[in-house]
């Protein structure tokens, strides 16, 4: 036998065991630290991005590729019947449109009213494309394409569609995670557009596959919050910039404690079908300092 | 090195396709667990050590993007690893039975342990509830995919394994 050989067999000889072992307290340690500190989130963050996100992105781009030809040839088939079936709902939507026109005219006026014409106009925004969704079933988060090279920081607020979709909770250099507002371990404070009173949004995986939050500690002794209600959210958030939409009360009970009410939200993003989303670029605190000024 | 580079693409693979395109495949909004099959089926197939790693490895890819902290998963992942591996010495290529069963035990066993450590302690009781919509799902789900990708992943040790063994040969 060759010595190379021997030597080698050598190296291995350290037993599972002692492996276990070692590895377990590592794992330990990491956990620790990261609790700690975030003094390792930057190295790993760096290497990973540059490792996983261009094969994400590059799946990303094909899986679009690819149910995009998919429903090409899905098209053709039903191309025909749903011709018809659409003429039929011009008609209906043109009915509709004269009647929503209507209810624009009526919404920019009341939008002046409740200065809220220019929601979301004083913040700076970066679109960023979803490339990857959690791994697992328990929380609802994603990474997306841009990261600390396109000048995202942690607690950026993260917005769809005109609503909230969630805030930055990590970034590497080319890509950045997304925790949603849907998600179980997630906190947003909001408040009632009508009567600015403060609740707290939480996320609910039960309620996840129905497209619900919940949201609890509603102080409204005069009764006059009701079902179909705007949340914004509220200004006292500290991670949160004001006045951005997080959707419509569609449930309100009042608590056993009949001190305060809680129940569902319909949040404003449809969480299902997401792609492409806006990262608001101004963090709360550097808002408030530009007020100051 | 040839082995340490295939088992270290199959990892990537596994991750990148269950963080996009099994996002896009879901049923009832689950999710299979490929780092699951992968981790335990490289434990019983080779044994505690390689088990041990390919898990802690596969956790840590997990816990950078999606953990909350860093170790959470891998821990997991590292010991459901170790634990298949104590298998490996009653485990033949042709049989189905013992691999299939490991595997949903080792999902099951990774589904509670998450609802444990990140649910129940967060106040979150109703366990019936989770198990039953979470849980279960999810684990039908992987031995669904456990069906395509296991032979895949036998083929691929069963290689490397023939031309381990064809080196060896040729140096002794």
């Amino acid at each position: 036998m060759s010595p190379i050989i021997k030597r080698k067999k050598e190296k291995h000889a350290l037993p599972g065991k002692y492996l276990l072992f070692i590895l377990t307290f590592v794992c330990t340690l990491l956990m620790v630290i990261t609790i700690c500190t975030d003094l390792l989130n930057r190295p790993i963050n760096t290497v990973v991005g540059y490792v996983i996100v261009p094969f994400q992105q590059g799946i990303g781009r094909l899986g679009g590729w690819l149910s995009g030809r998919s429903e090409e040839l899905v098209q053709i088939r039903t191309l025909l019947e749903e011709n018809a079936r659409l003429k039929e709902e011009i008609a209906a939507l043109t009915e509709e449109n004269t009647l929503l026109q209507q209810d624009k005219y009526e919404l920019v006026s009341l939008r002046e009213l409740v200065s809220l014409s220019e929601q979301y106009g004083e913040y700076t925004k970066i679109a960023a494309r979803i490339i990857g969704r959690d791994s697992g079933n328990w929380f609802s988060a994603f990474t997306i394409d841009k990261g600390e090279d396109d000048g995202l920081a942690v607690n950026m607020n993260v917005i769809a569609g005109g609503g909230l979709v969630g805030r930055i909770t990590a970034v590497g250099p080319n890509w950045a995670r997304v925790t949603s507002i849907i998600s179980d371990n997630s906190n947003v404070s909001g408040m009632t557009i009508a009567t600015e009173d403060n609740l707290m949004v939480t996320g609910d995986l039960k309620l996840m596959a129905e497209g619900c939050i919940t949201f609890s500690q509603l102080m409204d002794s005069n009764d006059r919050v009701v079902a179909g209600d705007k949340v914004v959210t509220s200004n006292i958030s500290d991670k949160y910039l004001p006045n951005i939409l997080i959707g419509y009360i569609s449930s309100i009970e009042k608590d056993a404690n009949n001190l305060t009410k809680s129940g569902l939200i319909i949040p404003a993003v449809d969480f299902e079908h997401l792609g492409e989303v806006l990262v608001i670029t101004d963090m709360k605190q550097s808002v408030m300092d530009a007020s100051q000024n | 090195m040839l082995r340490k580079f295939t088992v270290a693409l199959l990892i990537l693979i596994c991750y990148v396709l269950q963080s996009s395109v099994f996002g896009g495949l879901t049923f009832g909004g689950i999710i299979p667990n490929l780092l699951v099959i992968l981790t335990s089926s490289f434990g019983f197939m080779r044994g505690e050590k390689e088990g041990l790693f390919i898990g802690f490895f596969c956790g840590l890819l997990n816990d950078i993007f999606f953990g909350s902290f860093l170790g959470f998963y891998a821990l997991v992942l590292m010991y459901i690893g170790y634990l298949n591996g104590k298998f490996s010495r009653i485990f033949y290529p042709e049989d189905i039975k013992l691999p299939i069963a490991l595997i949903v035990t080792s999902d099951l066993s990774y589904g509670i342990i998450c609802y444990v450590l990140s649910f129940m302690l967060r106040g979150r009781f109703q366990f019936t509830y989770y198990f039953a919509h979470v849980i279960l799902p999810e684990a039908l789900y992987t031995i669904l995919i456990t069906l395509l990708l296991y032979p895949i992943l036998l083929k691929i040790n069963q290689k490397l394994e023939a031309r381990e063994k064809r080196r060896e040969q040729k140096f002794v």
